[in-house]
């Protein structure tokens, strides 16, 4: 039992909004499309929805094709972004339409309701309109008449961004329990690494319209196949620069240099594009974190765990450093901070990871 | 008193002082009111709706129009809800024109289809028929209607309909039951204006009738011409004619508020 898409392709007038674009999306886990707004994530799922029609390409459901079928034979559930109730119906008449629409007995209907609604804490709230309720629980309201329906495929779109900070850190954390054990095939769209990295089960990257790289969360962390993926998984942003190999040091600048070991010492003498997490540049020289790099400290934020730091590097790119603990920083001030060269990702010049 | 309080009181009292002299005018004999000025009927009477309610010529010119402008109301909602639906959600070629178009048509005067009307229904045989004059409205009433309905569907999400058809609501069922109620206060607002517009108009409510459909508001401009001036019957039949509008004033005055403040009545 599973979801995919073959060669699927998405177009409005002379514009590409989804390239060509395979997946196999399986239940069991979270499958996480991670992207930019305006990625395709939404387009995506859509189609996957059969509420925009497709250029190309075909969706099979347990190997069936199901490209041709419409939107209310898939089976399926939707989560909006924005929280989509019916205005004029109670929170159990929400719940209950999908089930009242297929026609099923009114006793079940209320066990499958009442359910629902213990699973995502509605219990009181059963009686009451959508706008008689916060952002939250209506939210919780969507997702439990996706919950109660019990379809074959789920499709959340940034159900959590409308959410504020606490709130969405609760149902987020509920999330993966939800849908644990129902079968149900859960594509959960996000333009937040962290999220996707909390949710684990398996990413796929996207990037102008099409899927840059697909497999479990943890992995695709861990290995970015090219810089759109690294840049998309990491919050802050990645830091890149330009250095030159030659032999076994690289030459970041005039200024910084190291040498290499490990497949980057292997490379072909050449320009490469390097790529270093925020958290792999430190200001203390500790463990790996050998490389100095000065720079003009130019943005300093504090999240009560974690310090970072913007600096400016003159002539390169300013990058991101991200240390735990409360650093003082001053705006202004030169400052050292410290890179792991072990951690850095190349790319070459057509950006594929090469090391 | 303070001054805030004292001028909409003031303001009201002048709004409502026609009205009164109206509903004052049709408790009174006709001799009453040609005889001089009186602020209060001096000798009180009820002849005047007497004559209304018994009188088959008077009393079924309050009928005919109901039935025109309830037939008026029924079409063009039902005409102009999938209209506005097709304008709210859909682009195709020449849709902002075409919606413009529709309200050109108010800016004509009535007047003008006066003739082709008339011309049209006695060809076809709908001359004098609730149905003619019902139908004669719409060229106004169907603008009107898609206009202050795309604007109420214009506030419903998209995506409301998307999560209707995931749940399986097939479009009839989602529009019946999902949507309609969802954009209910527009309904309202529209229905209500359909009906006022239906029930004041005289014009073509004139041309197109003769006796089996002949409106109110034509019954009272001939009575005034043939028996000479039978004030306090007018007056009567004026008072009876405020009553259905402003009922439904009372149903819908909260979706007008919503309305308004949508730029769309």
């Amino acid at each position: 039992m599973a979801l995919e898409l073959r060669n699927v392709t998405k177009r409005v007038g002379a514009i590409q909004h989804i390239k060509e674009t395979s997946l196999i999306l399986e239940p069991g886990h979270f499958n996480v499309l991670l992207g930019a707004t305006g990625s395709g994530k939404t387009s995506l799922i859509k189609l996957m929805a059969g509420l925009d029609p497709m250029a190309s390409g075909s969706i099979h459901m347990d190997g069936q094709d199901i490209t041709r079928l419409n939107t209310q034979k898939r089976n399926i559930s939707l989560v909006h972004q924005f929280f989509v109730n019916y205005p004029h119906m109670t929170v159990f008449d929400n719940i209950a339409s999908p089930l009242k629409v297929a026609g099923m007995a009114a006793s079940e209907i209320q066990g499958r309701v009442e359910e629902a609604a213990d699973i995502l804490q509605l219990r009181p709230m059963l009686n009451r309109r959508p706008h008689e309720m916060s952002g939250g629980q209506q939210q919780r309201c969507a997702l439990a008449r996706a919950i109660a329906k019990e379809s074959k495929a789920v499709f959340l779109d940034e159900p959590l961004a409308n959410l504020d900070y606490k709130l969405r850190e609760e149902l987020r954390d509920q999330l993966p329990e939800l849908f644990s054990g129902r079968g149900a095939v859960v594509v959960y769209a996000t333009s937040e690494p962290e999220e996707a990295l909390l949710l684990g089960g398996k990413t796929a990257l996207m990037n102008d319209g099409h899927v840059t790289q697909f497999g479990p969360t943890a992995e695709i962390y861990r290995d970015p196949a090219n810089v759109q993926a690294a840049q998309v998984f990491s919050d802050p942003p990645i830091n890149t620069a330009l250095i030159v190999k030659k032999g076994t040091t690289a030459q970041m600048g005039v200024d910084v240099a190291w040498d290499l070991s490990g497949d980057a010492a292997n490379l072909q003498d050449g320009e490469y594009t390097i790529a270093v997490r925020p958290h792999h540049v430190l200001p203390v020289a500790t463990h790996g974190c050998t490389v100095r790099l000065q720079g003009r400290v130019q943005v300093t934020e504090l999240s009560g765990s974690e310090s970072s730091a913007h600096f400016d590097q003159g002539h390169r790119s300013s990058w991101v450093s991200l240390s735990s603990g409360v650093h003082p920083y001053e705006v202004g001030e030169m400052h050292d901070f410290y890179m792991d060269p072990t951690a850095c990702y190349f790319f070459a010049a057509d950006g594929s990871r090469v090391a | 008193m303070k001054k805030r309080t004292i001028v909409p009181i003031v303001y009201i009292l002048f709004l409502m002082l026609p009205i009164y002299w109206l509903v004052a005018m049709s408790f009174k004999t006709t001799n009453e009111i040609l005889s001089g000025f009186s602020l209060f009927p001096q000798t009180f009477t009820l002849d005047n709706y007497k004559t209304i309610f018994t009188d088959p010529s008077w009393y079924w010119g309050y009928i005919n129009s109901i039935a025109y402008v309830s037939i008026n109301t029924v079409i063009s909602i039902a005409v102009a809800l999938p209209a506005a639906y097709a304008f709210s959600r859909y682009r195709f070629l020449g849709d902002k024109q075409l919606f413009f178009w529709l309200l050109t048509n108010r800016m004509a005067p009535a007047a003008v289809f006066a003739l082709p009307f008339f011309q049209l229904y006695s060809a076809v045989e709908l001359f004098d028929t609730y149905l003619a004059v019902a139908l004669a409205h719409c060229l106004f009433n169907i603008p009107l209607s898609v206009w202050i309905l795309e604007g109420f569907m214009g506030g419903i999400p998209k995506e409301l309909d998307e999560t209707a058809y995931v749940d399986g609501y097939s479009f009839p069922r989602f529009f019946a039951t999902i949507f309609i109620p969802s954009i209910k206060a527009g309904v309202g607002v529209a229905a209500f204006f359909c009906f006022m517009f239906s029930w004041v108009e005289l014009l073509l409510a004139k041309t197109l009738t003769a006796v089996a459909a002949k409106p109110i508001a034509a019954t009272m401009t001939k009575t005034a011409s043939s028996a000479g001036y039978e004030l306090g019957l007018l007056a009567a039949a004026g008072t009876l004619t405020i009553i259905p509008g402003a009922i439904v004033i009372y149903f819908v005055r909260n979706y007008i508020a919503k309305g308004f403040a949508m730029g769309r009545v």
